[in-house]
């Protein structure tokens, strides 16, 4: 049986999503996800200039990808709630994912608004994808509220310090039947493989990524290990332990014996 | 609590004495000098981090400089003879259509002065207008009252810049001898009270050369940080405009160095890895171009500073401006340019909710 995930209704086959900021130009970017072939790519609304002749981001994103625009700058429910309204009236489609963000310091989501925007906009018909703080109760609200899927922090968005909340993530990978899709702090393609291996349905990255030496090498690499990572996810990783296990068992002739 | 208590216990700062801050007093000391290149390589990955290979863009429109203060570097001082102008509505409308044909979208709109000449249902006016042409509008204005700050919220306006030139008390009065600009306090608290307004971006600086910039720069960061601490969904920037030649015949009385400048640049950045930096058009071209990749995340491009310079030739009003400029280029220029460094031009990062 072939792997997909499927998140309002389209099929995605690319499990690596990519944000968008941050890059040296759009040009590079535009080549980052060509050769990521990544499906599904993050754009903060306030970025979008759509009266820009030659600078629309929009122009440089590949064909056939999802568009999904975030809330990046909302302080509060009520400005995401405005932002993605805005992103659907210019023409962006009804995905969105929803950043609430109060502290700039460490970029850390808050998850009461982030509910809050939630509920105001899956009932508005958009498809809901909520940035969030690890937190197995609220990803459980999210999915009440209506949210497509959830999307916890790996760490502090552009840190790169890879999965440091992985006893969250993984708990809540076990108890949310909606896709589990880890956002920020992912620094190198081995953080992205281990989220997958977790059990995620994606990952989204973009600063380690956009401020690579080679963009569009490390885009590359970032797909192939979330390939390898969720491969290795289907095929049953087994337990790790601490003692070695042979594989010509010590006691194996009992079974011939037998 | 107001930044002022920080100042009071600063302000005669014994530079051996122990402090909190014992980093930020390296990171400004003359011994730092030796090693600029470690801190600009630290610098330079710490901006890459929190910023992205991007620079953003904007640019100053002056709307009038009618001005009751006696700045004695200003070139609006109220006791020189120039031109005085405002510009009125239909005008504002112009310049504003001649810079949004360069694709800026974030525009800074400054005056002189005076609540008789530029009272606020003024500059309201004039922020109702530029909302149709711009996404992100800041005012470099007089100080105000917090509910003033919260109007101009509500009329459009996302970023407030305030200077307080100079953070020493008594070098301040003496540079501010009459009008309302006298008042200290009043100039401190305003970024406070427009963070408090919901302003989303507060940018604050010190006027560099009149006065030890060590001192004036450890201040600035001080109270950057203060207003960071304090307003942690607001973001705060800071700039290190460094005096230039005006109308007028003051003297620049502690000269600042290129070398100084990067080594100011290196320690916010170090100090404040999240903080944006912006280099105005008072820098040269050369240097402007040399500071991109050491931690500056804003530049102002295509600038005048005479009111109506957008539009209005200078010949029609010869020798009003506030500040002689260095870098001419156009937003084209400045585009081409980073692009050919490496940077992303970002004309665009605000809209208007």
């Amino acid at each position: 049986m072939e792997d997909i995930l499927k998140i309002g209704g389209k099929i995605i086959k690319n499990r690596l999503f990519i944000g968008t900021g941050k890059f040296a130009s759009y040009a590079i970017m535009k080549r980052a996800i060509e050769v990521s072939q990544a499906e599904v790519v993050t754009v903060a609304l306030r970025r979008v200039d759509s009266s820009a002749k030659s600078e629309n981001i929009l122009e440089f994103i590949p064909r056939g990808c999802t568009i999904v625009p975030n809330t990046s700058g909302a302080r509060n429910a009520d400005e995401a709630v405005r932002i993605a309204r805005l992103a659907k009236a210019s023409g962006a489609g009804n995905w969105v994912k929803i950043e609430v963000v109060q502290d700039n310091k460490y970029l850390l989501p808050d998850n009461m608004e982030t509910l809050k925007a939630t509920e105001i906009l899956a009932k508005e018909g958009f498809i809901v994808l909520p940035y969030m703080s690890p937190d197995l109760s609220m990803a459980r609200r999210l999915v009440d509220a209506g949210a497509a899927a959830v999307m916890p922090l790996g760490s502090p968005i552009g840190s790169n310090r890879g999965v440091r909340t992985k006893e969250l993530v993984e708990i809540i990978v076990r108890e949310i039947k909606i896709p589990v899709i880890v956002d920020a702090g992912l620094g190198a393609p081995s953080s992205a493989c281990e989220c997958m291996e977790l059990g995620c349905a994606a990952v989204l990255v973009n600063t380690a990524i956009a401020i690579a030496e080679d963009p569009v090498g490390m885009a590359k690499a970032f797909s192939d290990a979330v390939r390898a990572g969720r491969l290795g996810y289907l095929s049953g990783i087994p337990e790790a332990g601490k003692d070695a296990k042979a594989s010509s068992p010590l006691t194996g002739f009992l079974r011939e014996d037998a | 609590m107001s930044f002022y208590n920080i100042y009071s216990q600063y302000k005669d700062f014994d530079w051996s004495a122990p402090t909190e801050y014992k980093r930020l007093v390296e990171l400004l000391s003359p011994a730092a000098e030796a090693h600029l290149e470690e801190m600009a390589a630290i610098a330079h990955r710490t901006t890459l981090k929190y910023f992205g290979k991007t620079i953003q863009l904007y640019t100053p429109m002056y709307l009038s400089n009618y001005c009751e203060n006696q700045c004695v570097y200003c070139g609006f001082n109220a006791k020189n003879n120039i031109a005085r102008r405002r510009l009125n509505i239909e005008e504002v409308e112009k310049e504003a259509r001649s810079i949004a044909s360069t694709g800026l979208k974030h525009i800074l709109i400054l005056t002189g002065e005076s609540r008789v000449m530029s009272p606020l249902s003024y500059i309201k006016d004039c922020a109702s207008t530029l909302k149709k042409y711009f996404s992100s509008i800041s005012i470099e204005i007089y100080p105000l009252e917090e509910n003033e700050y919260k109007e101009l919220v509500s009329a459009g306006v996302d970023g407030l810049t305030i200077y307080q030139e100079v953070y020493d008390e008594t070098i301040y009065s003496l540079m501010h001898p009459a009008g309302p600009k006298k008042d200290y306090r009043f100039r401190l608290d305003a970024p406070e009270r427009g963070a408090r307004a919901g302003m989303r971006s507060v940018n604050i600086g010190a006027l560099l050369g009149l006065n030890d910039w060590r001192k004036e720069v450890f201040l600035l960061v001080l109270h950057a940080k203060y207003l960071e601490d304090k307003f942690p969904d607001t973001e705060i920037g800071v700039s290190i405009p460094r005096m230039r030649p005006h109308a007028g015949d003051f003297k620049v009385p502690f000269e600042v160095s290129d070398k100084n400048m990067v080594q100011i640049i290196l320690a916010i950045r170090l100090f404040l890895p999240r903080a944006g930096i912006s280099v105005s058009t008072r820098e040269n071209p050369d240097f402007r171009e040399n500071l991109i990749p050491l931690g500056i995340t804003r530049m102002s491009a295509g600038s005048t500073t005479r009111v109506g310079g957008h539009t209005i030739t200078a010949e029609e009003h010869e020798d009003s401006a506030q500040f002689n400029i260095s870098d001419r280029r156009s937003v084209a220029q400045i585009k081409a340019l980073l692009e050919q460094k490496g940077y992303q031009p970002v004309l665009k990062d605000w809209m208007q909710l």
